[in-house]
């Protein structure tokens, strides 16, 4: 993780919020805008972080996400406290999700999420123990 | 194509973005699951969707999506209404379903913001 001087924002996430699922992505958009980041670097990482924001709210009790900006990196630490995942490789896999329909009916849980998150990283990184949580570390290289 | 000839074409209703008529769009994209306009979908498209919930919304904030095109008359709540006018996201709403819907913009020129899915690694977000 990037030391603290690069702290941008830490972002509260409360499992099972659905109504308000994706309110961090666009906060988080809208911090970067008036930083004068590049818009398709913006882009990318309000994907990255509106995928973490969901895998949150459908997944965990509750969670945060640390914006780190340094001068040649954009680095979204993602940790949560909850059921975790049994099986990491096989929840990479495009297609693969265990959602149930809450998760559906908001337009998310086609097994696509941690896939997005590593599409449009350049470092993508996640661990968890299961009945702990998850950790995911995106990282955009600016 | 203006957003205004958008609407006419579909018999659209304009529920948010009426000072925005004049904004020109030239490609589209059509989904109801979110996670797939994340990964596909490009700025400056138009969404074509029959999600109208406040995550379509956000999905569209989060690419620079033109505007939100509602299909299949899918009713819209005040939640819905109030967050596309605070991130400014042009809504129309139409009674015509989605593939009616990408029939007629198809045959007045506007075209998919992406043809075929590719398998490279691009990662950047157009």
């Amino acid at each position: 993780m990037p030391s603290d001087e690069y702290l941008q924002g830490i972002y509260y996430i409360q499992g099972r919020d659905f109504v308000d699922a994706g309110i961090v992505s666009s906060e988080i958009k809208k911090s970067l805008k008036d930083k004068g980041i590049p818009e398709s670097i913006i882009r990318r990482v309000a994907v990255i972080t509106f995928e973490a924001e969901v895998n949150m709210i459908s997944y965990s009790e509750q969670g945060t996400i640390q914006l780190f900006i340094e001068p040649d990196a954009i680095t979204i630490q993602a940790d949560d406290i909850g059921q975790g995942i049994e099986d990491i490789e096989l929840a990479q896999q495009e297609g693969y999700s265990t959602a149930d329909d809450s998760i559906r009916e908001l337009g998310f849980g086609a097994g696509m999420g941690l896939a997005n998150i590593k599409k449009y990283s350049d470092i993508f990184e996640i661990t968890s123990n299961p009945g702990d949580g998850a950790h995911l570390k995106s990282v955009v290289k600016l | 194509m203006k957003l205004s000839e958008i609407r006419d074409i579909l018999d659209a209703k304009v529920i948010v973005g009426e000072d925005k008529l004049d904004l020109e769009i030239t490609t589209a994209f059509g989904a109801d699951l979110m996670s797939d306009v994340l990964a596909f979908a490009r700025s400056g498209c138009l969404l074509i969707t029959g999600l109208s919930n406040p995550q379509s919304v956000r999905t569209a904030y989060a690419l620079d999506i033109a505007a939100i095109l509602v299909c299949r008359g899918k009713s819209l709540t005040d939640k819905f209404v109030e967050i596309s006018q605070e991130l400014n996201i042009p809504i129309l709403w139409t009674r015509y379903i989605m593939f009616e819907v990408c029939g007629m913009l198809y045959k007045e020129g506007l075209t998919g913001c992406v043809t075929q899915i590719q398998d490279s690694e691009d990662k950047q977000i157009a």
